[in-house]
């Protein structure tokens, strides 16, 4: 008797929604059992993180908070991916981003009329973002130099720019000392939810999630992109330029990061400063995956990872746990997620006696 | 002049050792053709479990044993994901990553005496320290070679062996063969699968063993990210090196270098910014892959693994 993997005909609807859910509720028992473990009641942890990050219109929106960034990136990563173009640089572009926008809010205040100013500087981390991700793209359009390498590596390249600028030129001269910028002007603040820190830059993560939905089910670029992601070969059959196409969405790719670090910069810390690079470039990736790069799907998911970020927080502050519990829980959904998509694409039979496998391979 | 490069030599080695045993791991695991992104994890879980147990038992052999089992166990998890599972070995690298280092934080505050309020940040556990070798470690300019701790000194064993086994042996060969062609690996009769277990989970092994350098020898005792990406670091580095383990020592001597330099500098009170020097390896790591992929030929010959980061279905001809 042997166990194999066989390809389904068409992807699994069923196993689509079920790895998902079941992976949640796997990752909250393995999650339980490390808490029991350290000598902290799991149930109550759990009711904490989930007060803590939703338990109030103000807790709620702190999630927000961190769910922006993760959902503009998200988007952007979303969108390289689906062409299997591994961008990792959402990172960098998002640091990009911050330093572009600070830089037009801080300098060209004069230049630019305030009530412009706002859209310059977001503008600005926008174009910055997209052209930082253009560099790993024009290389694997023109060269094919593997883009997952060179896009983490533009990462270290890009934080530690903007780490150079707020420790050096752009350091606030009454800052005493502190590494960061001076404030930006409040021309360039973007405006908050209520008296929230939650930001306009939710408007922005909605309507991208919606043009994405729109360009990948309905135009005939969002087709081409699709296409080159699931066979080169038939792509050029078809006459799509491939390269061209991987530099075009590359560059909304990184827009779209860059949005998020304007976003932060002139929605949240209003100048820039250490804190920027915290890794939501890289949750991101797995928001995108989680999400199986559905635009949607990616708002939900993104509330969901910040939910255990801010979650996690808040134990720290109530219970005295450790609050990398939620980056711990965060990377225990992953686990059986990971495992489990490949029920979405293959099934498990068992061959019993001689029978052939036809196209099952052994496991 | 010759007591500076002395002294930049022996804080060099000092900060390469642990990137040395992580890139000598990350080539075996590329070579088999597996990216494993989850080093910054292994290495940084590597790092706390390795304390906890010097600190509770005093015995440092448990301690690197302890490292080594907790890498090689993360790594082992990442092969069953992406050969098993066929995962997507980017994401499934980055996972670990994410998990390893928000455990490795969670531990750090957990797994502390009470009186420390379960902190293990501060404590003081046993450490390496260096051994010199008498005569030799009086030496101008290579003298710090033979002042080393005993992690080190076991390096200067491994990076030799590693490279025999690689080029020298059938094993090696037959590893090489995976990570190039794996249908052609399999038609020669080579285990693929067990090929990519084996070796993911040995680099996983010395990656956790670089770990438990920082943490009970470079700067001993646990800090929240000791590791201070280094895990990243050693991506580059395995490019840098073109995937041989002999040339990882001179990737990790250049980046420990910089970090020498930059420390001088600094002390010096000269104006460059260090910004720049940081960035050196990262640059480098980019020309180095334009490049190789420029010279398809050259990259034939330096070993780039064809098959790196790709899945193998048997059944998917």
């Amino acid at each position: 008797m042997r166990i194999v993997f066989e390809k389904r005909q068409s992807i699994s609807r069923k196993a689509q929604v079920l790895v998902p859910v079941v992976s949640l509720l796997l990752s909250l028992v393995l999650g339980a059992i490390l808490l029991a473990l350290s000598k902290a009641n799991p149930w109550e942890t759990y009711v904490a993180m989930a007060k803590g990050a939703f338990g109030s219109w103000r807790n709620f929106s702190e999630t927000l908070v961190k769910a922006i960034p993760l959902m503009l990136t998200g988007l952007g990563i979303s969108i390289a991916f689906r062409m299997q173009f591994w961008n990792i640089g959402a990172e960098g572009q998002l640091v990009w981003g911050g330093v572009a926008a600070a830089g037009v809010a801080l300098f060209w205040a004069d230049r630019i009329p305030a009530g412009l100013l706002l859209p310059a500087s977001l503008l600005a981390g926008i174009i910055a973002g997209g052209l930082w991700a253009g560099i790993p793209a024009t290389l694997k359009a023109w060269i094919g130099v593997d883009e997952t390498l060179t896009t983490l590596m533009l990462n270290y390249v890009a934080i530690l720019y903007a780490e150079h600028l707020y420790y050096g030129p752009w350091r606030d001269p009454h800052g005493y000392g502190f590494p960061g910028t001076a404030q930006l002007p409040p021309a360039a603040w973007l405006p908050r939810l209520g008296n929230t820190r939650a930001h306009l830059g939710l408007l922005f993560a909605i309507i991208a999630a919606a043009l994405l939905w729109f360009i990948f089910k309905r135009t005939r670029w969002g087709f081409e992109l699709t296409i080159i992601g699931e066979n080169k070969t038939a792509a050029r059959y078809l006459g799509i330029d491939i390269g061209r196409n991987i530099v075009l969405a590359l560059l909304l790719s990184g827009a779209l990061s860059g949005l998020a670090g304007a976003c932060e910069v002139t929605g949240v810390s209003h100048r820039l400063q250490q804190g920027l690079a915290i890794g939501y470039g890289y949750t991101a990736i797995i928001v995108a995956w989680m999400a199986q790069l559905d635009p949607i799907a990616i708002l939900f998911v993104s509330i969901l990872m910040a939910a255990l970020m801010v979650g996690g927080d808040q134990v720290q502050m109530m219970m005295g746990l450790p609050a990398a519990v939620g980056l711990v829980l965060q990377g225990l959904i992953l686990f059986p997620l990971l495992a489990g998509s490949l029920f979405t694409e293959y099934k498990l039979k068992i061959i019993r006696g001689r029978e052939k496998a036809t196209t099952g391979g052994q496991v | 002049m010759i007591d500076l490069i002395t002294s930049l030599l022996a804080i060099t080695m000092r900060a390469g050792a642990s990137l040395v045993y992580a890139t000598v791991g990350e080539i075996y695991t590329e070579r088999s053709g597996i990216l494993n992104l989850g080093l910054e994890g292994m290495m940084l879980m590597g790092a706390v479990s390795s304390f906890a147990v010097a600190y509770y038992t005093g015995s440092l052999v448990l301690a690197v044993l302890m490292a080594m089992l907790v890498g090689g166990l993360l790594a082992l998890t990442h092969a069953f994901l992406t050969v098993t599972m066929r995962a997507n070995q980017v994401v499934s690298g980055l996972s670990i990553t994410l998990f390893g280092s928000g455990l490795a934080s969670f531990l750090g505050q957990r797994l502390g005496p009470a009186e420390n309020s379960h902190y293990l940040v501060g404590l003081v556990g046993p450490k390496f320290t260096p051994i010199a070798v008498p005569g030799l470690s009086q030496l101008p300019l290579v003298g710090p070679i033979f002042n080393q701790d005993p992690l080190t000194y076991i390096l200067y064993l491994l990076v030799p062996a590693a490279w025999f086994y690689l080029y020298k042996t059938r094993a090696g060969l037959e590893l090489r063969a995976v990570g190039e062609n794996p249908r052609t690996a399999d038609a020669m009769g080579v285990d693929v699968v067990k090929v990519r277990y084996l070796y993911t989970t040995i680099g996983g092994m010395l990656t956790g063993l670089g770990g438990a350098h920082l943490s009970l020898a470079y700067t001993p005792g646990w800090s929240e990210n000791i590791t201070g990406g280094r895990g990243w670091i050693v991506i580059a580095l395995v490019i840098f090196a073109m995937w041989n383990p002999a040339r990882a020592v001179l990737g990790a001597l250049l980046f420990g270098g910089i970090n020498a330099v930059q420390f001088r500098l600094q002390a010096a009170g000269t104006n460059i910014p260090a910004a720049y020097l940081n960035m050196l390896p990262y640059l480098t790591t980019i020309v180095v892959l334009v490049a190789m992929t420029w010279w398809e030929a050259l990259s034939k010959r330096i070993g780039a693994p064809a098959a790196l980061g790709k899945p193998y279905m048997r059944e998917e001809k």
